[in-house]
Formats: C-alpha cells, structure tokens, sequence
C-alpha cells in the first residue's frame, strides 16, 4: 500500500499508526501547556463575564423552550460550543500549518512508515483533543461560578469532542489549501464568524429573519448549541439525532475532502 | 547469498511533456555507497522522491530486498530505510534525545528498545553532550548528524542521504564524512547525493552521472577519471591568459584545451614540456595537478550554469 494515495478520493486508509504522531503532539504540548490553557480559557471566560454579567444584566432572563433563563446561562451554554470550535480550529489550522508546511514535520514522519492519512487523521484527533481540553477547563470555571450544576453536563463533555472534531475536520481542508497563514483570514471571517452569530450562541435563532433562519437551523455550530444547551439546563435535548447527524456528516465529508485535498497537495 | 538492497529500472518521470527522469537504472549491493551527481535539475532529487515513494513513477521499477516494491510496499521498505532528506525535519520544541525517542516511536519500536539506542546513537553522532539542547541550539553540522543518528533509529538496512554536507562548513564537512566513513566500515550501504565531487569521491565505491534525466556515465570513481579524462591538468590564469588557447606550440603539447572564463585547462599526459613551454609567460599563473572527478564531472555535464540553480 502506497504511502501517498494516488487516487485523490479513494477511501481514508487508516492504521494505529496515527498514535505515535498524536503522541508526538502531545509531547510538544506538555510543554507548554500551562501558558496554553491560559491563552485558551482567557478569552472565553472574559466574553463571558463581559456579556452574561455586564449584558446579561439589561436583558434579564431569555425565554427558553417556555422556561425563563438567567441570561449567562442561555450565553455560557452556547459559547462553550464556540470555545470548542474555536480551539479545535485553530490547532488545525495555525499549528497544523506549521508543522505540515513550516517544519515539515509530516515530511520528517514520512520518511518513517507511516501513511499520509494516518498524519492527517492524528492531526485531526489532536486538535479535537486540544479543544476538549479547553472546554474541559472552561466548565470547570462554570460549575466554580455556579452557572450550572446540570448532571447532565457529563454528557455535555461527550458531545463537545464531538463538536471539537467536527471542527477539526473541516478546518483541516482549509489546511490543505493554504499557501501562508493569510489564508486562515478567510476561513474565520468568511465562515466561522457569521456562523457565530447565527448559531444562537448570543440571542435565540427565532430572532433571525425566516430565511436566515432556514440556512443557520442546518449550521453544524447551531446543531452544537442545540445539543449542549438543554444539557445545561437539566433537560434532553429535542431532535437530537438530526443535530448529532449534521455534526457527524460535516465530520465526515469534510475529513474525506480535507484528506483528497492534503493527498494532492503532498503528490507529486 | 544477500539480495540486491535497491533495483531500479527504466524508471521514467515526466512533468507535463518535461521529461525528468528518462530510462534510469541502476542498483545497490549490500555493503556499497552509491554516489548520484548531476547539475541542478538533473533528477536527483525526483530519483530520490520516486524512490521514497513520495512520487509516483511514470515507468519503471523501483525493487527494495529482492522483492519489495515502491511505491506498493512503502510501509514496509520505510521500516528498513534510513533517510536523511536534504532540508533538515528536525523538531524544534524537542531535545536532541526526544527528537530520536520520537522518531522511533514512528518505526513502532517500543520505547525501551529506543532508549537503548539513544545514547548509542548521540554518541555516534558526537552528540553526547547535546543530548539535552534543542535544534536551535546546535550548529549546522550538529542539526546534520542528529538528522543522521535520527535516521539509523530504525537500525536501517540501506540509508538514503540527499546532500547530506551541503552548508556545512569544512570542519562539519569532515566529520560528516568520518561518521559516514565509520557506518560504511560497519557494513552498512548507502545511496548518496551529493554536488561536492571530493565527496562522492572519498565515501563512493560507484558512482551515477545523470544530466537531463538520463544516466550519462557509471562507475568506480577512478575507473571512470581514467576511462575519460587525461591524467593532469595544467590550470593557467591572469591577464592575457585566454589568448594563449589559440597558441599552436601549446596546442601541440596538450591533447585538450578548456577555457573557462579568465581560465585555460590544459589537459595532458606529460606536463614537463607543457609547464617548460609556459616559462615564456611568467607573468602568467599556473597550477598544476592531477585531474580529479571534478574535471570529469565538468567535461560530462558542461561548464555552463544551470538555470534551475
């Protein structure tokens, strides 16, 4: 079997083999990670206290499914989704980009025996793994500020890897494209930034105009939000096999393109 | 009896309707060092990157151990290959120790094995003491070898080195080529690239000239400076030096005359007449020598600059 698949679209080959290039990441990491997880759970936690505490005192409580909500946590709920996109995004970007294009760490690695998708899928777990780690913290942080004391946000943390590797996958094709780290410019601007406001992270979906709201009901973000909200609140989410399906089907299909566009990008 | 480690045949690569590597064949015993020279743009490295099997051949067979084939049995060649590709990979956020504990960990080795042969290996690349410092930390030459211990993590059977010295300074240079020299005495075989003919020279029992994609001469080093070259050279240069190219008398006592700049080549078989006849010209400089696989290399590949360089 070939180390680089030839045929660009021809199904994932994966082995155990990602687990030493995971491993490797993680080694990397541990050396930094105290500074890491500041930088990671920083930012979060200040839009949370900025606008759950400072705008959260002017809206009051948000009206949820015939509940009313303090609104920090109608906002912790939803950006906690957003800090598992954000982080998942950014390994699988920025740090990707720099150890496939800047180091040429996959280069180093294949020189080894291992098979280009097997890199692809480590660097896939691994931003997963980092953003699971941040949202980990972050719920700490929570459940010390007593937004939530949900038992059903152990099912949460589940499904936010879920959310983090969906993100990982589909940040990895536009890994595969860049040419420089302007690139990423787009992809955040472009995509994930709209995404963040349709979601329903900030204000419920149903303030959207209708046909707006149609397009950001299938976002795989919203799909996220759905699922860990009411998970927040003590309750099941609604629909939550549609939402875990468009998580999973963006997962996929963007896994397979991200792989094909990583295969011809390293074929020569 | 051991197989040949690296068959290929009339392997072919073509880029659009550039052909870069035309009918190459070759191959490398066991206990061998196999140099590949050639210009900038020769096919070196695509030769190299076909015979990873990071570049899909347009022709040809690319043969590992008797019967491993690239690019179908890459996995299982790359565990019995030790490379060292021509810009270094090394991790920066490692220590030199972690850089080769890492890289094992790729080959599937468990990490007791490695840490067997991590001070083996750090001591073979001069690195002892190192064994803590990052690559940032260590000199060109050092990054070089690490790369070089880094590669034999794999106890490997055949090693690939792209232009293992290029950059380094003489001193790295040379003891590049020791430790290279060493792995050579132990058995081990080698394919090589390389634009330093002193290089080829010293650590390469056979040699590949490729020029265009194509193989344009094989063979010992000195078998093929006898097959091709006259013995000597008599280098004259300085002011009004070209001119003396079109002076019968010299024409007479060298079978063949180079010129090259500001500098005549004379290449003869006897230079005692050649250098007495020079006297008339004194204040012209000479040096005299014998021809050396540079000289080949130049009379095969020609002295014009390659674009791609």
């Amino acid at each position: 079997m070939s180390q680089i698949q030839n045929n660009l679209w021809a199904a994932p080959r994966l082995s155990m083999r990602w687990w030493p290039v995971f491993r490797r990441n993680f080694l990397v990491w541990q050396k930094l990670a105290i500074p890491s997880l500041v930088g990671n759970i920083a930012e979060p936690l200040m839009w949370l206290v900025a606008f759950g505490y400072g705008l959260g005192s002017l809206v009051g409580q948000i009206e949820l499914g015939g509940e009313k909500v303090p609104y920090i946590l109608f906002l912790a709920s939803g950006s906690i989704c957003m800090s598992a996109m954000n982080a998942a995004t950014f390994e699988a970007l920025y740090s990707a980009f720099s150890r496939m294009h800047v180091q040429k760490t996959w280069d180093g690695i294949m020189n080894a025996p291992v098979r280009l998708d097997d890199v692809v899928l480590a660097e896939m777990l691994w931003a997963a793994f980092k953003s699971l780690f941040t949202v980990t913290a972050i719920l700490g942080v929570m459940l010390a500020l007593g937004i939530s004391h949900s038992p059903k946000l152990l099912v949460a943390w589940p499904v936010l890897l879920g959310v983090g590797i969906t993100f990982s996958c589909m940040a990895l094709i536009f890994n595969a494209l860049a040419k420089g780290y302007d690139f990423f410019t787009y992809y955040f601007t472009l995509f994930l930034t709209p995404m963040m406001f349709l979601s329903g992270i900030f204000f419920p979906r149903d303030q959207l105009p209708p046909l707006v709201r149609l397009l950001a009901d299938w976002l795989p973000l919203s799909a996220a939000v759905d699922l860990v909200r009411p998970l927040f609140l003590d309750r099941w989410p609604e629909h939550a096999l549609r939402h875990g399906l468009v998580l999973t089907v963006f997962a996929g299909v963007s896994f397979w393109v991200a792989l094909a566009l990583t295969r011809k990008r390293f074929r020569s | 009896m051991n197989p040949t480690l690296l068959s290929v045949n009339h392997l072919a690569k073509r880029y659009g309707d550039q052909t870069v590597v035309n009918d190459l064949s070759f191959h490398i015993e066991p206990g061998e060092c196999l140099g590949v020279i050639g210009p900038n743009g020769a096919g070196k490295t695509t030769t190299i990157r076909m015979c990873l099997g990071l570049s899909e051949p347009d022709g040809g067979a690319i043969t590992y151990f008797g019967d491993r084939h690239m690019p179908g049995d890459a996995l299982a060649i790359k565990a019995r290959l030790g490379v060292v590709a021509q810009m270094d990979t090394l991790d920066p956020d490692f220590t030199a120790a972690e850089n080769l504990l890492v890289f094992g960990r790729y080959f599937g080795l468990p990490d007791r094995v490695i840490s067997e042969r991590i001070p083996q290996l750090l001591e073979y690349a001069a690195l002892s003491h190192k064994a803590d410092a990052k690559p940032g930390q260590l000199s060109g030459g050092m990054k070089r070898r690490l790369s070089l211990a880094r590669a034999l993590i794999n106890a490997p059977d055949l090693l690939l080195l792209d232009e293992p010295t290029t950059g380094l300074d003489p001193q790295a240079r040379h003891l590049m080529w020791e430790r290279l020299q060493v792995l050579l005495q132990q058995g081990k075989s080698i394919l090589l690239t390389t634009h330093f003919m002193d290089e080829a020279e010293r650590l390469c029992n056979r040699l590949l000239v490729l020029d265009h994609g194509r193989k344009i001469a094989e063979g010992k080093p000195r078998d093929l400076i006898a097959e091709h070259l006259e013995p000597e050279v008599v280098e004259v240069f300085g002011q009004g030096a070209v001119p003396l190219a079109q002076e019968a008398s010299l024409q007479a006592l060298a079978s063949r005359i180079e010129v090259s700049g500001e500098t005549i080549f004379f290449y003869t078989r006897d230079n005692q007449p050649l250098l007495a006849a020079l006297q008339a010209w004194p204040q012209l400089r000479t040096l005299h020598r014998p021809s050396n696989l540079e000289d080949l290399f130049l009379k095969l590949t020609g002295r014009q600059i390659r674009e791609e360089g």
